[in-house]
């Protein structure tokens, strides 16, 4: 970098000024394709060989198809529409259970990390339901509700339901009590300690929970549309499989992927909104 | 907006309290009578378990005693009150909140409007040279300068009592210096009454009006040192210095 800053003047002359910002320039795209490879080299050397792999026949290319075809897959049911109802269904089950879990268990996680008697009394059963693989128990909530929507939603957030409870009731109980001492001491209501410091010191702990429910509930969502469904992107993957449709069920693989990565980031950008205070996350 | 206000007496009378530890009974106070006079720096010192930090938390309300009374101008302490505030070593600040936020927050607990709240904070936090980090975040402040938010909190409510657990022991010797300083100014602004604990006899010399010494052996008594400096105190003074060997023999330690 010395070396070209003492050599430009006598080497460029005339044309110094604009050749300098063509140089910073080509600096920083160097800088940015390095960040780039940094972070994505890896992801995008597993591609290369996935499609290297595939069309040169190293590997059974029935099974395992080139990226280009899988890509023309997804790009021909999401442009022809043939996925955006499976999508449009699948983003339904999961969204209504994850909203159900939210509106369940923050408030009650609040209340138990509040209240020792409740957690005390809760815990036991609680923890016996967590530890009880929701897949399980899809079986039992197919024989009470039926095998339409309702047993799909509720086994989603079932299993959504503990990780966020489980956040919320261990943000509010480590609480420093310091702090609450310290507002005690202004005079502060319970109500007020509450609402100022309570709980927008869980927030961080709400959110981890967030993110893991926001995966349970992806995961699930796959495994009840595999079991006794006729849509959605789970159904696609394996009806894709049935009928051989390689291509078309790693799309829809594509698609499951994606929805967890933007479900991970839109939480990830709301926390960074709400919790400017606190390191920031990853 | 300084303050006084003209109470801010407190009297203790034939003080007691005890805790179990390890089913046994351990007096940390026993019998203590005391008058803080108003406007008066009092600074307690006493050894590890003397029961300086329990004396101050029963005056700030937080703590109950076994028996014995404490009233302040006239009326019987009982829970936390508007007349007092209590600076902790740690600052105790909330880390989601501003500097404004935190310095703004006893007000607005007690329901004073956010706007009005935030005036006032504004003028403690300049008072405690801050002016420029009002809008900074907890995590991006020293332990001088968070500390320093400490206090212009506690001042904002515009206290009769200030209550000090040994404020400065957590900060490096360089910054403990100024903090004293700052404190020493402060209370000769504000007119407040000041009870502070500390551990370091130099901080209790340089600030006190009065220091009480707790004993820490059973049947010792506590003992009152008028230190009678002119102010503002000069540590290398011959007369500083030998308030300091004075409270060395108390402890044994000269």
């Amino acid at each position: 970098m010395t070396l070209q800053n003492v050599e430009q003047p006598t080497v460029i002359g005339t044309h110094g000024h604009r050749t300098n910002i063509g140089i910073d320039l080509l600096r920083l795209g160097n800088l940015t394709a390095g960040r780039f490879l940094s972070r994505y080299g890896v992801l995008v050397g597993f591609l290369v060989l996935w499609q290297v792999a595939s069309s040169a026949g190293w590997v059974n290319a029935a099974v395992l198809p080139p990226i280009d075809m899988i890509a023309a897959a997804l790009w021909k049911g999401l442009a022809g529409g043939a996925l955006l109802g499976d999508i449009a269904i699948s983003l339904q089950r999961a969204g209504i259970a994850f909203a159900a879990a939210v509106a369940v268990a923050i408030p009650l996680g609040l209340f138990m990390g509040q209240v020792r008697a409740v957690e005390t009394a809760l815990d036991p059963i609680l923890q016996l339901f967590r530890q009880t693989s929701a897949l399980a128990l899809y079986p039992v909530f197919i024989l009470l509700l039926g095998l339409g929507e309702t047993s799909k939603i509720f086994v989603i957030f079932w299993a959504t339901l503990f990780p966020l409870l489980l956040n919320t009731t261990s943000g509010v109980k480590e609480v420093d009590p310091k702090l609450l001492e310290m507002a005690r001491v202004y005079g502060a209501t319970r109500l007020t300690v509450f609402r100022r410091v309570v709980l927008p010191g869980a927030v961080p702990s709400i959110f981890v929970g967030l993110r893991l429910s926001a995966t349970t509930a992806l995961l699930l969502l796959i495994a009840s549309e595999m079991i006794g469904a006729n849509k959605g992107i789970g159904f696609q993957v394996m009806n894709a499989q049935y009928n051989f449709q390689i291509p078309l069920m790693f799309a829809a693989i594509v698609i499951l992927a994606s929805l967890g990565l933007i479900a991970n980031q839109v939480l990830v950008i709301l926390q960074r909104r709400l919790c400017r205070w606190s390191n920031p996350v990853n | 907006m300084t303050g006084t206000k003209g109470g801010g007496e407190v009297s203790i009378r034939d003080l007691s309290k005890s805790f179990t530890l390890g089913g046994r009974q351990l007096a940390v106070l026993r019998t203590l009578n005391l008058d803080v006079r108003s406007g008066e720096c009092l600074v307690i010192v006493g050894a590890s378990g003397s029961g300086k930090t329990t004396l101050l938390r029963i005056l700030a309300g937080l703590e109950a005693a076994d028996s014995g009374r404490v009233a302040i101008d006239g009326k019987p302490v009982d829970g936390v009150g508007a007349e007092r505030a209590v600076i902790f070593q740690e600052p105790r600040l909330l880390p989601w909140l501003t500097v404004l936020g935190n310095v703004a927050f006893g007000l607005e607990v007690r329901g004073v409007a956010k706007a009005d709240a935030e005036e006032k904070a504004r003028f403690y936090i300049a008072l405690v040279g801050l002016a420029e980090f009002a809008d900074a975040f907890p995590r991006q402040l020293s332990g001088g300068m968070a500390q320093r938010v400490g206090i212009a909190r506690a001042l904002t409510v515009q206290p009769e009592i200030l209550l000090l657990d040994e404020p400065l022991g957590a900060l490096d010797a360089m910054t403990k210096i100024g903090m004293q300083e700052e404190l020493a100014r402060i209370w000769s602004e504000e007119n407040v009454t000041m009870v502070m604990v500390t551990h370091d006899l130099e901080e209790a010399i340089y600030l006190a009006d009065r220091v009480l010494i707790l004993p820490k052996e059973k049947g010792g008594a506590a003992r009152l040192i008028d230190v009678d400096l002119p102010r503002p105190r000069d540590r290398s003074e011959t007369r500083f210095v030998r308030y300091r060997e004075e409270l060395l023999r108390e402890f044994g330690l000269h």
